[in-house]
């Protein structure tokens, strides 16, 4: 886009028919065509079928209509269905699936006036924190092209912080939207589980996964939140509560806000610049009026364990239907066993099979009860902890990564690279809200180069509103 | 040799569910369709697709259990069982393992001879069907040896109810009645078709003999691919024979699945016992638990219909029906409560068998019109069998009125007086017609005198036919003979 502006600002433009959604679709293409061969964000830009919903919207404004995201382009991370376009999650298995439908989240994007724009590169099947998994492109962290940009939803943050387009979707299973909005200096939501529709997200984790936006201010990411949260009876797991509008904002500083430091999550172990920054960013919390509470999350510390037992059991099951019969990659077999077989070799990337062998093992009988339940029941507890923990705090705040963004090939120990999300995991096993937003710069370890960091924030079960406005406050501090 | 054995029989069936719509979607839920017509992205497992249950699957399966008198948890939830098989889109199938929807529970039945039996239930549960195979290019039509297979998804995704039996039945005439009570309340409750030939209902049998007095159990075998009732005891009648045989010539039942073959009339071993199938059952994350109120429970239980086994001892005992009666009243479509009805009308529920049995089927027949459907309510025929046992009109006066009633409506007893349709029973006016009969027919009178009692009958016909078919036949009777005899 290259052309700096709010959503809001942008919107009114459209709205006020001073520019038209298709100028802006145009320009975007133009500027993503010439710019993102450098970055690698989009893995398809879908002219044809943006520039029409393009001006699907223009007519919409024409008749007379006033939208909030009039003619705002929103580029989608390529694990949730859109109607006509390829839908690959990354993978060879998908590489070309052509959806036949769109995902609830996409729909709603569309309904508030937004035109869904390419779509974006992803570890497959959102399994990864750099992107690397990718099994169909490499995406480069659009600060600094020799270091990832994060993941899964690397290709949505990058878009966003490359200012290819003002917004994107991502999704959020262990930290997918937080850590790359952390690495690419941006600010992306993972909402409460259950307030936006799963329908058309191409599942990794059914009781994790949750989609949400990255935008560059808070404000911009309220909107595309308003936008897509909200009951849908295609999911029976979205909640049927009303989604308080999150981007009227009121809050001047953060008196009365009393905001937790979990002290499990001390900062004793960052380096140096980067503990720094986050110190700072506490500072700033208290200066703009909180009140700063320690608050204990014991069971913290089992949460990269229950969650890398409980993602991997449902991916196993959720993955099962990537078997060459109906859709995707088939390789040709033998019989139908040896079909499966060569279509899952082939269709699938290491990471991918990591996981499934890990999760049917978690489920398999001898080992359910030892693993798959006893992660089930650490999960409960976490919840627990972190319900008690907001009795005193009203938001949690956190890094949201230990470090600024790493160099490709950084993080080959699959054990290092799950230790990325070790801030994030925890909230999702919770299932609340949180984001990340930018917070301060460290200097690259190998470089020097001035790298973003993260402040993560959550709040309690649908505060999305609360967390919303304390972000704002920081934001403007 | 057969006494000195008993058989011991579970039963496990599978039920389709009737609903607008399939389990988890809204496609339709017919049977016939061209195949991969009635499919969407949730029952193809399309990437990203989700399933949303069905809440009148739901409320039929709870019906069914709360009709056998089952537990209903107040908490149960859904499970994956997790396989692969190309019928099965998702590779796995939406099932319930450890908290079903139902408990426990007891189907009542009844053997052909009336005698009364009960079966335990281990649960029924609620689950998704599959789709279909055909698998091409052989004869036989199965897998092994096969070019292609072909699939039809219309059938996935039809909702499914499950229904596990203890092995409480004993022969195969028990394990048929048991099948028979299952479809007969499956049916009244409204909750399947229960067409075998459709493949709404499909059962496996499991069987094993012991001696007769012993308590444990022997090695089981399960019986598969039986089209209908009659071959489900069959199978089972074959099976128990071939254990039996095996037994006595000092071999033992291996534990196997074994097919049914119709046309030879035995059971053939199809899968020999392989190491039991790890299904990774764990809950569905996509589906939260289903949770029912007390007040909810009690609503679904006061929807059931009277239950077949109350009604059959109802009949038995309170109405002394023989048993082909009343299971014909139980299992014609609206006969018994129609039934009921005349009865609660005060009509004597042995006559309104008799009527309802004989001439209103013999009706419904002529006219193409189920009793339920026609002009005759309830209240009319027992109006009109308190004519027939007041004596105000006779059977052939009774016949006629019910054909009008049951094509017109309307009060028999009220046609029976604006026709002046009433018995005739004064001695003196039947002496008349009595009189003018026999001055009609010398022969027959004097073939009646030299002893020929047929004669008589074909003058109280006559008679009869003089008073328009109003006459009482047995006042015509006696009064013929006075005069015959005078």
């Amino acid at each position: 886009m290259a052309q700096t502006t709010t959503v809001a600002a942008l919107a009114a433009s459209v709205n006020a028919r001073e520019r038209s959604a298709r100028e802006i679709a145009q320009a975007a293409l133009a500027d993503a065509a010439a710019r993102d061969g450098a970055i690698g964000a989009f893995l398809a830009l879908n002219e044809d079928v943006t520039l029409a919903w393009a001006e699907s919207i223009d007519a919409r404004i024409s008749a007379g209509e006033q939208l909030p995201l009039a003619g705002v382009p929103v580029a989608i991370k390529d694990n949730l269905a859109l109607a006509g376009t390829r839908t690959t999650c990354g993978s060879k298995m998908l590489e070309n699936w052509v959806a036949p439908y769109t995902a609830t989240a996409v729909e709603r994007v569309l309904r508030a006036g937004g035109v869904p724009f390419g779509k974006t590169n992803l570890d497959e099947f959102a399994m990864g924190s750099s992107c690397e998994n990718s099994a169909l492109g490499v995406t480069r962290n659009p600060l600094h092209l020799e270091r990832v940009p994060g993941g899964s939803s690397g290709g949505s943050a990058a878009a966003v912080a490359a200012d290819l387009t003002p917004l994107s979707l991502g999704s959020d299973t262990g930290g997918s939207i937080r850590e790359p909005a952390a690495f690419c200096g941006i600010v992306g939501l993972k909402p409460t589980y259950g307030r936006v529709s799963r329908y058309g997200l191409i599942a990794f984790a059914s009781s994790l996964d949750q989609i949400g936006p990255f935008g560059r201010s808070v404000a911009d990411v309220a909107l595309l939140y308003d936008a897509i949260a909200g009951k849908d009876p295609r999911d029976a797991t979205s909640v049927d509560r009303p989604a308080e509008a999150t981007s009227v904002f009121t809050r001047q500083d953060l008196r009365g806000m009393r905001i937790g430091i979990v002290s499990e999550f001390g900062l004793d172990a960052l380096e140096p610049s980067v503990r720094a920054v986050y110190e700072a960013a506490y500072a700033d919390l208290l200066r703009l009026g909180a009140e700063l509470v320690d608050v204990t999350l014991p069971t913290a510390r089992y949460a990269l364990a229950t969650y890398y037992l409980l993602a991997p059991a449902e991916a196993s099951s959720n993955l099962a239907r990537f078997d060459g019969i109906r859709y995707g990659l088939r390789v040709a077999g033998d019989d139908v066993g040896d079909l499966y077989e060569k279509t899952r070799a082939a269709g699938f990337g290491p990471e991918v099979k990591r996981r499934i062998l890990i999760g049917t093992h978690a489920l398999s009988s001898g080992y359910y009860d030892a693993y798959y339940v006893k992660a089930q029941k650490a999960r409960t507890l976490i919840a627990a902890d972190f319900a008690k923990a907001f009795q005193a705090c009203d938001i949690i705040a956190s890094p949201a990564a230990s470090t600024t963004a790493f160099a490709f090939q950084a993080k080959k120990d699959p054990y290092s690279m799950y230790l990325m999300d070790y801030y994030t995991i925890p909230i999702s096993l919770a299932g609340l809200p949180s984001l990340s937003q930018p917070c301060g710069f460290a200097p690259d370890p190998l470089d020097g180069t001035p790298m973003p960091l993260g402040l993560q924030l959550a709040a309690p079960l649908f505060e999305e509103r609360r967390l919303l406005e304390v972000a704002r406050v920081f934001e403007a501090r | 040799m057969r006494e000195k054995y008993e058989a011991v029989i579970g039963i496990e069936c599978h039920v389709e569910l009737k609903t607008q719509s399939k389990m988890f979607c809204g496609c339709a839920n017919e049977f016939g369709g061209e195949p991969n017509t009635q499919i969407c992205p949730v029952c193809l497992a399309l990437p990203g697709a989700l399933p949303v249950p069905n809440e009148l699957a739901i409320r039929h399966l709870v019906r069914a259990g709360l009709a056998v008198n089952a537990e209903i948890p107040a908490f149960s939830k859904f499970d994956r069982k997790n396989y692969f098989y190309p019928d099965m889109p998702k590779n796995y199938q939406i099932s319930q393992y450890d908290m079903p929807l139902t408990q426990g529970g007891i189907v009542e039945f009844w053997l052909p001879d009336g005698t009364r039996k009960r079966c335990r239930l281990t649960r029924i549960h609620l689950e998704e069907d599959t789709g279909k195979l055909s698998h091409m290019g052989n004869t036989d039509g199965r897998l092994a040896g096969s070019e292609a297979s072909l699939v039809d998804y219309n059938r996935a995704g039809v909702p499914l109810m499950e229904c596990v039996s203890e092995p409480d039945l004993r022969s195969a005439e028990e394990a048929v009645g048991f099948l028979e009570a299952l479809k007969r309340l499956f049916v009244q409750l409204g909750v399947s078709d229960v067409k075998m030939e459709e493949g709404s209902l499909r059962c496996d049998a499991n069987v094993s003999i012991r001696l007769r007095g012993a308590s444990e159990y022997g090695t089981k075998t399960e019986i598969k691919n039986m089209n209908s009732f009659r071959s489900v005891g069959r199978a089972i009648e074959s099976e128990i024979e071939r254990q039996i045989a095996l037994v006595e010539s000092g071999q033992r039942v291996q534990q196997e699945t074994r097919g049914w073959n119709e046309s030879q009339g035995t059971t053939h071993l199809q899968r020999s016992k392989e190491k039991a199938h790890d299904y990774r059952y764990f809950p569905e994350p996509d589906l939260l638990p289903i949770c029912f109120t007390p007040s909810e429970i009690s609503a679904l239980r006061a929807s059931l219909p009277p239950l077949p086994h109350a009604r059959f001892d109802r009949y038995s005992h309170e109405y002394h029906f023989s048993a082909a009666v009343a299971t014909q009243l139980i299992d014609t479509p609206g006969l018994a409560d129609y039934l009921d009805d005349v009865v609660a009308a005060g009509a004597p529920a042995q006559s309104a068998a008799n009527f309802v049995l004989t001439d209103c089927s013999r009706l419904a027949n002529e006219t193409g019109v189920a009793l339920p459907a026609s002009h005759l309510t309830p209240a009319a025929l027992a109006e009109l069998i308190a004519l027939v046992e007041e004596k105000t009109i006779g059977s052939k006066i009774a016949k006629e009125v019910l054909s009008r009633i049951w094509r017109e409506g309307g009060s028999p007893r009220a046609l029976v007086i604006a026709e002046n349709l009433a018995q005739v029973t004064d001695p003196n006016v039947i002496d008349a017609f009595v009189a003018k009969v026999l001055a009609a027919n010398p022969q027959s009178v004097s073939d009646f005198r030299s002893g020929k009692e047929k004669a008589l009958m074909f003058l109280r016909g006559q008679v009869i036919k003089e008073s328009a078919g109003k006459a009482d036949p047995l006042v015509v009777e006696t009064r013929l003979r006075a005069q015959l005899q005078a």
